[in-house]
């Protein structure tokens, strides 16, 4: 099936979204489609899907232009989307998900369970998994998930398949693997759509790369592009894609974390005796796959974990169960990973959200009265030095976009006095020009000489930022080693195999 | 996007327009404008056309804010009320059997109707004097005392993300405070401005202990405060009828059904004009209070961060257990005023007994509801439905009108203020723009950012000629 998109305009108010964007993807086909956040992606797909109306343009497949008026009409017509969020029941089984909404039913209105299971076993046969149809959808890995995803997809016979930054969520082996799945379903005729920001997976899968910028196709671009090109091309002038720094300049600061275990109400042991140190004026990078107790060793670091043993000690100072506020008044910045649900206040405004944490004493407040002078005066400062792209400082934060919001914390957490940064996943989320400014800050914070924790499941990332990396799995330390390690050790590692015991791994 | 990453020199305000960073914002935010098919293009040229826009911004605003929506909820409100009056009305129905015109009928009975609830709730023309007059309107002011008050209780823990539906049982512990203060210290000689004011101070105190002890509960045992709250409202309920029935404690000895002694002269609310009393007074202060603390004081913005977001309240190191106990307390203190005031009042003589908090607990939360839970709008909302209580009776005594329309008139006016769409598409009125919104902001920005940038090129000349 061909799909061909020809002049979609997309406007929102005076804002244009889409810009007269034409695209053909042909059958048989990945096309990857580039652009930051904010640069019209997902509003286009939306448009494909049937979730928006274009004011211009049309959609044709085989050359027959359609109309679509919701995703069921786009579905009915072959398209299938495979969301960055799933869109999955939890308490439903695999074969009640895929066949939901789309459900075969024998007399008396009876659900055909075993048909849809066996579709289920069919389609991941024949794409080279196992998915057991009756777990419970709450039971699997993410990666799970989204081959459940996209079995639903593909049980409605979807010609087209678009993927919507499918691997923001997933291990760098489930990467691997989903790409694999991505190439087989290529090579049986479908046409796929990939969109993505990460340039590494878009020159392995690609076929044939548009980039978007500012909701307009800026051109096309060929798998055998560098990054850098395929960098400057999104944003529209260079990028350096490496961090810069010079070698650490120890300092007598120190944080030293011995034996630290952080136990859930229910008794799982989240955290399993963790002990290191960071000095001043280095980075130690926390790595590893998401949830092996990384976010829990973070939150522990701001006395945000309920049940703690061992020892915190920062510059000399026991700080082992304190609560936020003394962590806070002891010179911690805190990124915290989720920024919308743990750092900001939606619906707040810039100006609130960057004295969030500083609101009990001066200078943001006097004698329990606000000084709304001061915190004016302070955010307009910050939102021009921290280049915070908004309207104003009275802008609230859910409207700004990811990358402007993030900037909005670290200008907070870094316009105080620090005695050590905390950063979990920094740039999660955020386009390419402002994980640079983001990585440029943290670094300034390592070369004024505190100590600095980044937690990041990037492993980009953490290569890029670290001088020692720490690996976590299933809570646990797996060693911690020089940053110039080597990649697949680094992986090994985040499976949990230590590199002594690493096969042909130098020692 | 082209310099994200320049770090622009601190003084320059950053572009204006085109932003990125609005996009993918707008990009969710704006289908349902797109669908009114809203936001045409504003092109500002000329200063004469920015001068327009500004007002056509303005208007825009009002008619798309909350006061736009909760007008007309109460003009639909009163719309649906009519149909009602028409069919209740003897004379209607007579007139649909053919004895009469129909349409004549109903237009009178609704006249009638209306006109009967605003003489008893503003203006009676037909009084014989002033006073008389403008009795209706002293009326409506007091009955809106409480409301206001027990209103602002329960905005406050809306904005703090809690419900209190313990308004009736935080009123009754006002009204037992200040009651057992006013009777209790009768004999011990304390003038009148001093007795009065320990009665209030001891019903807000009371109150905003059974406040307070919910938002324990939830704080420390995470019980539902709905829960907690409604059941808080039984235990207050059957202590005061307990206590009246118990001779020694809140019963009057002189009398035998459950009902307190006469509240003394030194402890009553004195008259400020007819029925009115300067417990309204109180109440405005009451309002600035609450707007005070809500916006300008920490603990205020502590409430409303633990309120639209308490995990991020939490990571910012505010104590969010302490906050709901704060709040419920706080809450409890104002309902309790509410408490008090009934108590207190001089236009109700003689004790009390076990209905003193007249439902006011539970209206609370939908005046609470209509004022948007801000200060001014608490203020307004609790006018209204003060209108309503002194103009329900009226209405049923003079033309026969059943009194439990102006509760049905109440109740439609929160209903429909819940469904915002459903009143702007009745009323034709646009939608709340966003980009109207952040266009005020933009300017505002502006200013601050160029004053910012003064204030930093002053300091500058000032250490350059050091």
């Amino acid at each position: 099936m061909r799909l061909e998109l020809r002049g979609i305009t997309k406007r929102f108010g005076t804002f244009v979204a889409n810009d007269a964007i034409d695209l053909v993807v042909e059958s048989g086909q990945i096309h990857c489609i580039l652009g930051e956040n904010g640069a019209g992606k997902s509003t286009l797909m939306n448009c494909l899907y049937g979730l928006y109306r274009a004011e211009e343009g049309e959609i044709l497949l085989d050359g027959v232009p359609q109309r679509f008026a919701g995703p069921g009409d786009a579905m009915a017509a072959g398209i299938g989307m495979v969301h960055q969020h799933f869109m999955l029941v939890p308490v439903f089984t695999v074969a009640e998900n895929v066949m939901l909404g789309n459900e075969n039913t024998l007399g008396g209105g009876l659900l055909d369970m075993a048909a849809a299971r066996t579709r289920v076993t069919e389609i991941g046969d024949q794409l080279g998994f196992h998915v057991d149809p009756d777990t419970r959808i709450e039971d699997l890995p993410v990666g799970v998930q989204q081959r459940v995803e996209i079995i639903k997809v593909l049980s409605r016979d979807a010609q087209v398949l678009v993927f919507d930054e499918p691997t923001s969520v997933l291990t760098p082996q489930e990467t691997d693997e989903l790409m694999a799945i991505l190439k087989q379903l290529r090579n049986e005729g479908k046409a796929i759509i990939f969109i993505s920001h990460k340039l590494r997976e878009v020159r392995e899968l690609a076929d044939k790369i548009t980039v978007i910028r500012r909701g307009k196709v800026v051109g096309e671009a060929l798998p055998t592009s560098t990054n850098a090109e395929l960098a400057s091309m999104m944003v529209g002038r260079d990028v350096i894609l490496t961090v810069t720094k010079d070698a650490p300049k120890i300092t007598s600061n120190r944080l030293e974390v011995t034996d630290l275990v952080v136990t859930a109400d229910d008794g799982a042991v989240l955290v399993d005796k963790v002990s290191f140190t960071v000095k001043g004026g280095e980075v130690l990078c926390v790595a590893g796959v998401d949830g092996n107790g990384q976010s829990e060793l973070a939150n522990a670091l701001l006395g945000l974990e309920g049940q703690v043993t061992g020892s915190i000690v920062l510059n000399g100072a026991e700080l082992t169960g304190k609560n936020p506020r003394k962590m806070l008044d002891a010179g911690i910045g805190f990124i915290p990973a989720d920024r919308n649900e743990d750092g900001l206040v939606g619906s707040f405004t810039i100006a609130e959200n960057l004295m969030l944490n500083r609101s009990n004493g001066l200078p943001f407040a006097k004698g329990g009265v606000l000084q709304l002078g001061f915190r004016d005066q302070f955010a307009a400062e910050k939102i021009v030095e921290y280049d915070v792209r908004t309207e104003g400082i009275n802008q609230e934060v859910s409207r700004l976009s990811g990358g402007n919001a993030q900037k909005v914390i670290v200008a907070r957490e870094m316009s105080k006095d620090l005695s050590l940064l905390v950063a979990a996943q920094p740039t999660r989320g955020v386009d390419v020009g402002s994980i640079e400014f983001i990585h440029k800050r943290i670094i300034e914070e390592r070369d004024a000489g505190i100590p600095v924790i980044v937690v990041s499941t990037e492993l980009d990332e953490v290569v890029g930022l670290a001088d020692r990396i720490m690996v976590m799995y299933r809570g646990a330390a797996v060693g911690i080693v020089p940053a110039d390690t080597p990649r697949d050790i680094l992986g090994l590692m985040m499976a949990g195999i230590a590199p002594e015991n690493q096969e042909g791994a130098p020692a | 996007m082209s310099d994200a990453l320049t770090p622009t020199p601190p003084v320059e305000p950053p572009p204006p327009t085109e932003q990125d960073g609005v996009a993918d914002e707008l990009a969710e935010a704006s289908a349902f404008d797109e669908a009114l098919n809203l936001g045409a293009a504003e092109p500002e040229v000329t200063p004469e056309a920015e001068e327009d826009n500004r007002w056509r911004e303005a208007a825009r605003e009002i008619l798309s804010g909350r006061l736009a929506v909760a007008f007309g909820a109460v003009i639909l409100a009163f719309l649906v009320g009519s149909l009602l009056i028409v069919f209740t009305n003897s004379n209607v129905q007579a007139a649909m059997g053919g004895d009469g015109n129909f349409f004549s009928a109903a237009g009178s009975a609704i006249i009638d109707a209306y006109d009967a609830l605003i003489r008893g709730s503003i203006w009676n023309w037909q009084g014989r004097n002033f006073n008389a007059q403008i009795l209706p309107l002293t009326r409506t002011l007091r009955h809106a005392t409480p409301l206001i008050a027990a209103g602002l209780g329960v905005a406050v823990t809306f904005k703090a993300g809690l419900f209190n539906i313990g308004g009736r049982g935080q009123m009754i512990f006002g009204a037992i405070g200040s009651g057992w203060l006013a009777f209790g210290l009768r004999d011990a000689g304390i003038p009148f401005p001093l007795h009065l004011l320990i009665c209030i101070i001891g019903g807000m105190l009371a109150g905003a202990l059974w406040g307070a002890l919910a938002g324990f509960l939830k704080a420390k045992t995470g019980a539902h405060e709905v829960i907690v709250t409604i059941m808080l409202n039984f235990v207050a309920y059957h202590l005061l009828q307990y206590l009246l029935a118990t001779p020694g404690l809140m019963q009057d000895p002189a009398r035998f059904d459950p009902i307190t002694p006469p509240i003394p002269g030194s402890a009553r609310l004195p008259a400020l004009y007819s029925d009115l009393n300067w417990g309204f007074v109180i109440s405005l202060l009451l309002v600035a209070a609450c707007w005070w603390l809500l916006n300008r004081s920490t603990a205020g913005f502590a409430f409303r961060a633990v309120g639209e977001n308490p995990r991020a309240a939490k990571v910012a190191g505010i104590n969010v257990a302490r906050t709901t106990v704060i709040v419920f307390a706080v809450s409890g203190a104002l309902i309790g005023f509410a408490g008090a005031h009934q108590v207190l009042d001089p236009a109700s003589p003689g004790g009390f007994g076990d209905t003193i908090d007249g439902g006011i607990g539970f209206d609370a939360i939908t005046v609470a509801l209509l004022g948007g839970s801000s200060p001014v709008g608490v203020l307004f909302a609790g006018i209204l439905f003060g209108a309503f209580r002194a103009g329900g009776v009226p209405m049923q005594a003079q033309v026969g009108v059943p009194a439990e329309i102006a509760t049905i008139i109440q109740i439609l006016i929160v209903m429909f203020i819940a469904a915002p769409p459903l009143v702007r598409a009745i009323f034709r009125l646009p939608q709340p723009s966003q980009a109207a919104k952040a266009k005020k902001d933009a300017r505002k920005t502006q200013k601050t950012i160029t004053k910012a940038a003064r204030l930093t090129a002053k300091n500058n000349e000032e250490v350059v000629s050091e």
